[in-house]
């Protein structure tokens, strides 16, 4: 039954992942983005990763890929202008990635790990919402503050960047 | 798999029963509107179709129905009929996780089984927001597949109103989860058990929540486009906003979406302020086995309240212009919900329970 539903979720990924990359329309791109990260926030769940789940769909598809949709709705792109020269870094990245998915695909078949039991039991007992509250505040402290910082920056540069006058005025 | 199959047929009828009620529901509220509206300007309301006009929902129903089904020329087809779709499941789903009743559990044949909530998730309160986060895809998507320029105004509209709302929903609800310490919609509504003085919107220690509340309120009015936030819908400018081309049913579904809604913001406020199912004093509440008759009617008294509510405000206020709806969202709300957040913190942490 797991396997099943971890096959549904794999496949639909993949294939709405490449549908983005592949579709002419963007509007049909940004949605098959959103199938992509419903199925992925399914495998959450299946992995009882519930919060992450809820947090997968309410940042990425309840905020940041509505705003896409919203621009490519306003830009409304020609045709001729969309992405059509960056042939070279897509063969170049993709050369990458291959790489990296063939070799890691060899070094899994010969070594077979079996997967560590542990946050998973752990998430179990005390609810996953707490598990993960209680990580971040104390192991990953420090990253936690780093990305809140990086996000600080951001804030400040865009409200630099929206309102011009704001350095000159003085 | 018999157990499999008894537990199947549990939650499916009791998903039935309660999509039967919120239809039912959204009906009854079609109606109500309107009968609230003509009495607070002095008016009778519909009275042509049954006695008093009762009937005018059925009349309604009749008339979405068998109305032609148009599609524009230019539409983008596809999208054109998904759109309703996205908007109306969203604001059903939700209620998989509102408890309106006592946190029992009976045993059918060997099955354990909750009666009076569908599913007690651990995130209940960010399952509902993740899903009424999804509403505004079919907005936008509604408002661009018509190929109309008052439908795709309407829809972008739309879509910004939603994002910035959605945050100080969000930052409201933070003050009851950081005092009842969960997530999950059934939790939260056992912590306010015992009359008015525990519901966290009057909860005295560590810190009343009534300000949240009221931000939550405010915040939801304009999440579920109703008056003085329905700039996606202005009828005076925009002719009906993203569902300007929509006819017949494709026009019922985003009708009942937006009534669906308001049932489940509601249900929302009822469970995270005013306690849930429980009595406001002790003594209403049914003692033992009966109690489950006051929580569903405490709970549909509460829920109904906050509908009646809606009406109200609708009834009073003048619509927003759509700078002063930004700017209140972002530069009113939002600050009065993160001070909110620090002070209930701070509170709790002084104060704990």
């Amino acid at each position: 039954m797991a396997t099943f539903v971890f096959l549904y979720f794999a496949t639909v990924i993949v294939t709405a992942a490449s549908l983005v990359v592949v579709l002419r329309n963007p509007i049909y791109s940004a949605l098959s983005l959103l199938v992509m990260f419903f199925h992925v926030a399914g495998l959450y769940v299946t992995l009882h990763a519930e919060f992450l789940a809820a947090i997968q769909i309410i940042v990425y598809a309840g905020a940041i890929l509505v705003l896409y949709l919203f621009v490519v709705m306003l830009l409304n792109v020609k045709r001729e202008e969309r992405y059509n020269q960056q042939g070279t870094v897509a063969l170049f990245l993709g050369v990458v990635l291959l790489t990296e998915a063939v070799l890691l695909a060899v070094s899994r078949s010969f070594a077979v790990a079996t997967p560590d039991p542990g946050p998973e039991g752990a998430a179990k007992a005390v609810g996953n919402t707490e598990s993960i509250g209680e990580v971040l505040y104390s192991t990953y402290l420090f990253p936690f503050e780093i990305a809140s910082l990086i996000l600080l920056v951001a804030m400040i540069g865009a409200v630099i960047l929206s309102k011009k006058g704001i350095m000159e005025s003085k | 798999m018999f157990e499999t199959s008894i537990k199947l047929a549990l939650t499916i009828s009791q998903i039935g029963v309660v999509m039967g009620v919120v239809l039912l529901t959204v009906a009854v509220l079609t109606l109500l509107e309107r009968k609230v509206l003509s009495w607070m300007q002095d008016r009778m309301g519909p009275m042509e179709v049954g006695p008093y006009g009762v009937l005018q929902p059925v009349a309604d129903g009749l008339k979405l129905f068998f109305k032609e089904d148009l599609i524009p020329a230019g539409a983008n087809k596809i999208l054109f009929s998904l759109a309703p779709i996205i908007v109306l499941v969203p604001a059903l789903i939700g209620y998989a996780v509102i408890p309106f009743g006592p946190n029992w559990t009976i045993d059918v044949l060997g099955v354990e089984f909750k009666p009076f909530v569908i599913s007690d998730i651990n995130i209940g309160v960010l399952y509902i927001l993740a899903f009424t986060s999804i509403g505004a895809y079919g907005v936008i998507l509604g408002g661009w597949a018509s190929n109309s320029k008052y439908s795709l105004l309407g829809g972008l509209r739309s879509a910004a109103q939603l994002i910035s709302y959605e945050l100080n929903v969000g930052l409201a609800i933070v003050g009851v989860l950081l005092l009842s310490g969960s997530l999950s919609l059934v939790e939260i509504t056992e912590s306010q058990a015992g009359g008015f003085w525990n519901w966290f919107a009057f909860d005295p220690l560590p810190f009343p929540q009534f300000i949240a509340f009221v931000v939550f309120l405010i915040a939801s009015v304009a999440e579920t486009n109703r008056l003085p936030f329905d700039l996606p819908e202005a009828e005076s400018e925009l002719v009906a906003g993203f569902f300007t081309e929509y006819s017949g049913m494709r026009f019922a579904f985003f009708f009942m979406a937006e009534y669906a809604n308001m049932i489940l913001v509601s249900c929302m406020a009822t469970v995270l302020f005013f306690g849930g199912w429980h009595a406001p004093f002790p003594f209403l509440q049914a003692p033992g086995n009966f109690a489950w008759v006051t929580g569903i009617f405490w709970f549909t008294a509460k829920v109904y309240f906050f509908l009646f509510l809606f009406f109200w405000i609708r009834a009073t206020l003048p619509r927003l212009r759509y700078d002063q709806l930004m700017r209140f969202g972002w530069k009113v709300l939002l600050p009065i919900a993160l001070g909110n957040v620090v002070v209930t913190s701070v509170l709790a942490y002084i104060f704990p329970n």
